[in-house]
């Protein structure tokens, strides 16, 4: 599970945003190249979404394995 | 009514907002002082660390960096938001169980040892003055302009009030200050933002407005933006002039030193619960992005602004340029801070801008009768400028002004007391005088935080680097000191109190050493021969801002080895690490 969110906080930003870019480039939505547009924008909505997915799923886990608080 | 009156009506009435708070919640014992009585709701601890966070670097440098580096801005973009991931995964909810006031204080309770203590308390000093100096001079960048001063003057007064504001307040204060900080920042942001992107390209949201045609074309603003920029000497503004390892560095370097942030880290002591840490950095990151994914935008229509306004005819034309005599009064008034300055180095009496470290482009300048660049422009003044390059009302201007004020306010008062309470928490109570009363305790954090200031002020006077790279290396810093410590303490048992001092110390002194021998950091000796900061002396092609990444692996590589030669720390430590993980009290 912690090793699924750094796999996509990974991807979207290293892989993306900075190793894929040129690739990524060739492949436009609107004005933006997509890898351009991970570097600036998508990464960030990314890792928003992931924080919050952890959390609700965190917390879940805990009340599953009754460690949570009371 | 004047830009000036209007600006300073509307500054005052925010400031006035803000001590009304502080002094509403003033802070009465110590509990309240450093971590607001562990009483605050997750959304609202969000906004506050979102304000906290969101710094002079971001409000003011980042979009001005993004705007004249274009693809490379994007390391701060990603390192800055990418670091909360890891933050809010490896981090928040631990340390909130662990229940300290401070990050020395974890490190000395899960490494048994005062020294240990006292070596995390150089290292968030190090981190933290970096950091603060950064801010002071977004500071004294604010107050320049707005009070039309020279920068120098604006940073004394910039001084003034953080002291006023953060010596009285204390964390409680400051929790819902930031609050109210936040909402004035976004604000600020946001609004000046929204109306540029209508004039440009006809779409208010920004970020859409980012990837869409300028009004009455059908070409995009990044396209036509390359093709300006192109044209006039510089590389495109969609693709970077970094190299991939370093542009990756840096990029790591942020996010991890976002997670070894103390004056961020304490945040997460603040919350009641566990599941209210995880929830804060959610909504602290969602807070964050609202502006983080702005500033791209702002960069990007920000120098489209700045290029037509500057040259608004064709290229190379006699009349192409503009005329100095005619130029808007927004020229005028920021020449008066020093932070633009023109030399008309042809005699033409227009104003010439393009990258004369071009030599392709540099003939063809010659041709057209320029004679070198003869504008420059400091990029921390982009944020500032824009909504006046961009002819937007006054209030705007004068909204602008405010929440810089805030940014800057909010961050360096965070910090201030991350250091006030390292001193007077950590290294007096903690090793010199254990029995100090709360009252003296109290004092000589206030003390602590008087002294901060003047230094940071000193060097915010003469800085290394733009805001947004000041900052940069208190990050890297950060990474290479306090977050392989703090992570190590959480996830691997085995770690000891040798592992880690020997880390930290590594890792410090290799990144600080580093960054002082290419920029001058505080000894401000940068520049010499043998120390020229450029690619070719680069370690691995990597720059200083990027040089923690390498300072984290040493420290990490070093602290693991050495736990493993010397003696395991004790069962009580062990099992006290295994309660950590779990989130529910005995």
């Amino acid at each position: 599970m912690l090793a699924g969110c750094m796999l996509v906080w990974f991807v979207v930003s290293y892989g993306f945003g900075i190793l894929l870019v040129d690739p990524m480039n060739s492949i436009r939505i609107g004005g933006f190249g997509l890898g351009f547009w991970f570097a600036q924008q998508g990464s960030i909505y990314v890792f928003v979404c992931l924080i919050f997915f952890y959390a609700w799923r965190m917390n879940k886990l805990d009340r599953q394995y009754n460690v949570d608080e009371q | 009514m004047s830009l000036q009156t209007l600006t300073y009506l509307v500054v005052g009435a925010s400031f006035a907002l803000y001590i009304g708070i502080a002094v509403w919640s003033r802070a009465k014992n110590t509990r309240d002082f450093y971590v607001a009585g562990k009483g605050v709701s997750p959304l609202a601890n969000g906004m506050a660390t979102a304000a906290d966070w969101m710094s002079a670097a971001s409000f003011i440098s980042m979009a001005g960096i993004i705007a004249f580096q274009g693809y490379d801005g994007s390391v701060y973009l990603m390192g800055w938001t990418g670091g909360y991931v890891l933050l809010a995964l490896f981090l928040a909810p631990y340390l909130r169980k662990f229940g300290k006031f401070t990050v020395p204080e974890f490190i000395a309770e899960r490494y048994y040892s005062k020294t240990a203590r006292v070596v995390a308390v150089i290292c968030l000093i190090f981190v933290s003055f970096t950091y603060v100096a950064g801010q002071m001079r977004g500071v004294g960048i604010v107050f320049s302009r707005f009070l039309e001063v020279e920068v120098t003057m604006g940073l004394v007064i910039g001084m003034g009030i953080v002291f006023i504001y953060a010596v009285l307040g204390g964390m409680k204060g400051i929790t819902y200050t930031q609050v109210a900080q936040y909402c004035v920042l976004i604000f600020a942001y946001t609004v000046p933002a929204v109306f540029i992107a209508l004039q440009i390209t006809d779409n208010p949201i920004p970020q859409l407005a980012f990837g869409a045609d300028i009004s009455g074309s059908n070409v995009s603003l990044l396209d036509k933006l390359n093709e300006i920029v192109v044209d006039l000497g510089f590389s495109q503004y969609t693709n970077g002039t970094k190299s991939t390892i370093d542009i990756f560095c840096i990029t790591l370097a942020l996010m991890v030193g976002t997670a070894g942030l103390p004056h961020v880290l304490v945040r997460f002591f603040t919350v009641p619960k566990v599941r209210d840490a995880r929830l804060s950095a959610g909504y602290a990151l969602m807070f964050i992005a609202i502006l983080y994914t702005t500033a791209p935008a702002v960069g990007a229509m920000a120098r489209y602004n700045l290029l037509t306004t500057v040259q608004p005819g064709e290229i190379g034309s006699v009349d192409g340029n503009l005329k100095f005599a005619e130029r808007p009064e927004w020229f005028n008034t920021w020449q008066a801070t020093g932070l633009i300055s023109f030399d008309d180095k042809n005699g033409d009496g227009r104003v010439q801008y393009y990258n004369d470290a071009n030599p392709e482009f540099e003939k063809l300048a010659n041709s057209y009768g320029w004679r070198g660049n003869e504008l420059e422009v400091d990029r921390d003044i982009i944020v500032l400028a824009n909504p006046e390059i961009a002819q937007l009302p006054d209030w705007i201007i004068a909204l602008v002004a405010a929440g810089g004020i805030a940014a800057a306010l909010s961050t360096a008062a965070g910090l201030l007391l991350v250091i006030s309470a390292a001193i007077s928490h950590d290294l007096i109570k903690g090793i010199v005088a254990p029995d100090i009363s709360e009252k003296n305790e109290l004092l000589a954090g206030r003390i602590a935080a008087a002294v901060a200031i003047m230094v940071a002020g000193y060097l915010g006077f003469d800085p290394p680097g733009w805001v947004a790279q000041v900052v940069a290396f208190a990050f890297g810093l950060a990474a290479a000191s306090l977050f392989p410590a703090i992570l190590l303490g959480i996830f691997d048992k085995r770690a000891n109190k040798e592992g880690a001092i020997a880390g930290m110390l590594v890792g410090l002194v290799f990144t600080y050493a580093y960054i002082e021998f290419f920029k001058g950091l505080f000894l401000k000796w940068a520049g010499a021969p043998w120390g020229e900061n450029t690619v070719e002396h680069w370690f691995l092609g990597i720059s200083p801002e990027g040089i923690g990444v390498v300072g984290m692996l040493l420290n990490f590589s070093v602290a693991f080895v050495v736990s493993r030669l010397t003696p395991a720390p004790g069962a009580d430590i062990q099992a006290m690490v295994e309660n950590i993980r779990v989130p529910r009290a005995e």
